[in-house]
């Protein structure tokens, strides 16, 4: 078996990866429906989850998957599906159910251009969805945003022990990008992670009282109290949330990118240094929480902030929120799965520190 | 001469009158009085008559009827 | 002696049925059985949505609420993490023929190791007496005022049928709860259909024509004659499949 092996290095596809940090991380059972780009994850675990004793089911849709998800999730087994933005769509009334049933699980978007049916390439139109709950009621899921193959398998241990710690749906937001690419991957074996025994799992009753999963409180009074705690739940989140910094100690102009974008950015962002604008980047690694605090600060010493995504702007909402004014937000969007080139932003930054420089006027 | 019992719980019946239909012999009725959730629970009339063949437990919606034979 | 006594595996809560509606013999048959199997202990039951959604007030084990239609994907999910136990579900007609029948289709043919019951009174109660796949051509409801027009509104469709046709399916059988006779022979498919489980041998399913007395409109006693004299000439009873060697108990 991989997991007794010394830590190997190998060439990995991303989706390849991130099946590997399941297994890693202990999980055993996957549901899943095929759906380009991320068609390598079941693929490659339907050969390994049965090599490790786990359980590997192709459903009849993503509604199916998601509910094999809560079935399994709730007899306390670590369980994962993954999709692409329109089957994260179908599951949507499933993973509202997971939630407020406060079963743990692992969902996987692997996002791919939309609205509706869109198209294959890669975008970052699925934040919305991704964090701000996506189905019905009050409730959040976790959201880690990887930004290389390493991170693709890293993020995954972390979001089922994540999941697991707060008994609460997580997700590895990914694009098509990150799934296809092929990069060193050092497969570590999972940290050692200390938590809660799973006494809300049934399983059967045994010789004990009878247990019950369930997001059901018809009771008014119950149902609110039921929320409320939820709703603390996720503000005991905040602390989860994670981020990079990159030489933004004496930047003016701060970039805020995530995943795949965020390597684009990065090298915009040395060009520019080049050239001697003063710029740096945040990158989200967490999107929920999202990491408020270094974007606070910034808002300080800052002029302004670019924003960069591969959407029409929705992570750029969350930004603004977190500067509170303190700076300008400018946006910068593809979609159709076309990056930007380096030359390209560089421009949109020489255009943001100039529009930043007229409005303090 | 021990004789058939038919148990009804008063406060499960819900009035609906299966029993009293299906009972071969004709010995169920409903009471005059209501029990507490406001229905008229199903009773026995005539337990000598009772052959213990249970078609009223058999049809109770609310397993509230037992039998005892002899 | 005892002949007739309260099932061990069921709650001291009295049932929210309605008064006379045969969920309730259907949940009955249900405890009995998981009590004659000795299972209770190591059973998980998974809710759908409708009447029944109150299930794991009245039957004494383990539970998990899922979405509309969903069960027998969320059985699936337990099964396949716990083989050993015992894992069924309990669905209405909405349930399980309308949003439902992707998942009940494929949980059948893929023979997951599961028992549905499949309580069909050709209405939705819970909702307030909607046209349900399982309405019959005539019937009025709420969205058909004036009697199912197959023109309009298409013809019920016949799950067990439909699903004895599938390889997975190991044990398939219809079953009425309007008398005395039905409830008995009711009673050994429900049986039956846990021990083909038990057997491993496949996907069971009993589906168990009920009354509703509040939306068809009709007194309790008045409700079970229209079973007759309305949905067994639809619904015709019988086991639809059968394991090998297996014996038919219902006529």
């Amino acid at each position: 078996m991989r997991e007794d092996k010394v830590v190997e290095k190998v060439l990995m596809k991303g989706n390849e990866a991130l099946a590997e940090g399941a297994l890693a991380a202990g999980c055993r059972y996957f549901f899943g429906y095929p759906i380009t780009p991320q068609n390598e994850l079941p693929a490659y675990l339907a050969k390994r989850l049965p090599e490790n004793g786990g359980v590997f089911l192709q459903a009849e849709s993503e509604i199916g998957a998601i509910n094999m998800v809560f079935g399994a999730a709730s007899t306390g087994e670590r369980v994962m599906t993954s999709s692409s933005g329109p089957g994260i769509s179908l599951k949507q009334e499933g993973i509202s159910y997971i939630a407020g049933s406060e079963v743990p699980c692992v969902i996987v978007n692997i996002m791919r251009g939309g609205p509706g049916l869109g198209g294959i390439q890669p975008s970052q139109a699925d934040y919305f969805q991704a964090t701000r709950g996506g189905g019905h009621g009050d409730y959040r899921t976790l959201v880690l945003a990887p930004a290389s193959v390493q991170e693709l398998y890293d993020l995954t241990i972390l979001a089922f022990d994540l999941a697991d710690k707060y008994q609460n749906p997580s997700m590895v937001l990914g694009d098509g990008v990150l799934g296809q690419m092929m990069e060193p991957v050092l497969l570590k074996p999972a940290p050692k992670t200390e938590l809660p025994e799973k006494t809300w799992a049934v399983r059967g009753k045994g010789s004990g009282e009878a247990k019950l999963i369930t997001s059901l409180y018809l009771e008014p009074e119950c149902l609110e109290v039921h929320n409320l705690k939820l709703s603390r739940k996720y503000e005991s989140m905040a602390g989860e949330a994670r981020w990079e910094e990159y030489l933004t100690e004496d930047a003016e102009l701060i970039l805020v990118a995530y995943g795949t974008m965020a390597r684009v950015v990065k090298g915009a962002v040395r060009r520019a240094r080049e050239l001697g604008l003063k710029v740096g980047l945040v990158r989200p690694i967490t999107l929920y929480p999202f990491p408020e605090e270094p974007l606070l600060k910034l808002g300080k010493q800052a002029t302004a902030f670019l924003c960069v995504e591969m959407s029409m702007g929705q992570m750029v909402d969350d930004v603004k929120i977190a500067v509170a004014g303190r700076a300008p937000v400018f946006f910068y969007g593809r979609a159709g799965g076309i990056f930007p080139t380096t030359a390209k932003l560089v421009e949109e930054i020489e255009k943001a520190m100039a529009e930043a420089q007229e409005a303090r006027k | 001469m021990t004789m058939n019992q038919v148990i009804i719980h008063r406060e499960r019946c819900k009035g609906c009158q299966i029993c009293i239909e299906v009972c071969p012999q004709k010995i169920l009725s409903l009471e005059e009085k209501i029990n507490s959730h406001g229905y008229h629970p199903a009773q026995m009339k005539d337990a000598k008559k009772c052959t213990g063949c249970a078609f009223c437990a058999t049809m109770c919606p609310d397993a509230a009827i037992e039998v005892e034979r002899g | 002696m005892k002949v007739a006594a309260r099932p061990k595996c069921l709650t001291q809560q009295q049932f929210s049925y309605c008064p006379g509606c045969t969920h309730g013999i259907g949940t009955r048959l249900v405890a009995e059985a998981l009590d004659e199997l000795g299972v209770i202990e190591n059973t998980v039951g998974v809710l759908a949505v409708g009447c029944s959604v109150m299930l794991y007030k009245f039957i004494d084990c383990d539970f998990i609420q899922a979405p509309h239609g969903r069960a027998p994907a969320v059985a699936t999910g337990v099964k396949r993490a716990l083989p050993q136990q015992t894992v069924f579900a309990y669905q209405g007609d909405g349930d399980l023929a309308a949003i439902g029948t992707a998942e009940i289709v494929h949980a059948a043919a893929r023979g997951e190791k599961i028992t549905i019951f499949f309580v069909n009174n050709a209405i939705y109660g819970m909702t307030g007496g909607q046209m349900a796949p399982t309405t019959v051509e005539g019937q009025v409801t709420t969205t058909t005022p004036t009697g199912r027009d197959p023109a309009l509104a298409g013809y019920p469709i016949q799950m067990a049928e439909m699903l004895a046709t599938l390889e997975g399916s190991a044990y398939i059988a219809r079953v009425a709860l309007n008398n005395p006779k039905n409830v008995r022979q009711a009673k050994r498919a429900v049986q039956r259909a846990f021990e083909v489980q038990q057997a491993g041998l496949g996907f069971s399913l009993v589906e168990l024509i009920s009354t509703c007395p509040t939306n068809w409109g009709a007194k309790p006693v008045e409700a079970l004659s229209l079973i007759e004299e309305q949905m067994l000439p639809t619904y015709p009873l019988g086991e639809f499949k059968l394991p090998e060697g297996m014996k038919a108990v219902v006529r």
